[in-house]
């Protein structure tokens, strides 16, 4: 079966392009990327971004006295 | 049981509350790498933003179901579901997602940076943390 992939020149044979993944893993983030070449042409490239912590805030409060 | 002195849990979780109500439109914008959006930002602003094919000025609207909550003694508020910009054309390496609350004047919320990235007629996903003390998108503890 034949898997299409949406490029800059529209929907394309998967299996016609090179694909290339890549992964950036550290305590803020998990990341993969998946691109596809046509010869030596970008033509997708897709990010997934897992983020594995937000931001956060400590509440204080003043002594007395 | 002895008295003890706190910022009261109540007292957080309506803090957070206040930052991003229920009924708001929250949103998420990219920022280049090029640009200074930080704690200081008070507002979304298109001063550099990406830009590229089916990427609007603004961003997405953030899917936030759920209002801020209690994770033990820590509020917490994380979106519903993953921000998703599909089939976009980002050239320019972004590094950058400022939060933002368009019903309250494009109010800055938080802004959380990432590896660099660009996206070539594909989509970027950015699945959120756990909604929980120390992982949330926002936490106060």
């Amino acid at each position: 079966m034949t898997r299409f992939v949406n490029t800059t020149k529209g929907l394309m044979d998967a299996d016609k392009l090179r694909c290339a993944r890549g992964t950036i893993d550290n305590e803020n983030e998990h990341t993969t990327w998946v691109e596809y070449y046509d010869g030596d042409e970008l033509v997708h490239r897709s990010v997934d971004i897992v983020l594995k912590k937000g931001t956060e805030i400590q509440a204080t409060e003043a002594v007395l006295g | 049981m002895a008295n003890s002195q706190a910022f009261t849990n109540q007292a957080k979780l309506d803090a957070l509350t206040a930052i991003v109500p229920n009924g708001d439109t929250i949103k998420a914008a990219l920022y280049l790498t090029t640009a200074s959006i930080g704690a200081s930002t008070t507002a979304y602003s298109a001063t550099g933003e990406v830009s590229g094919t089916n990427y609007s000025a603004g961003g997405v609207t953030v899917t936030h179901a759920n209002a801020a909550s209690l994770s033990g003694s820590t509020a917490v508020w994380t979106p519903s579901a993953s921000i998703v910009y599909t089939a976009v054309t980002l050239p320019t390496a972004f590094d950058c997602m400022l939060i933002y609350d368009s019903t309250r004047t494009n109010a800055a919320v938080s802004s959380h940076t990432f590896g660099a990235q660009t996206v070539t007629a594909g989509t970027l996903t950015l699945t959120m943390p756990v909604n929980a003390a120390g992982t949330a998108l926002l936490g106060i503890a």
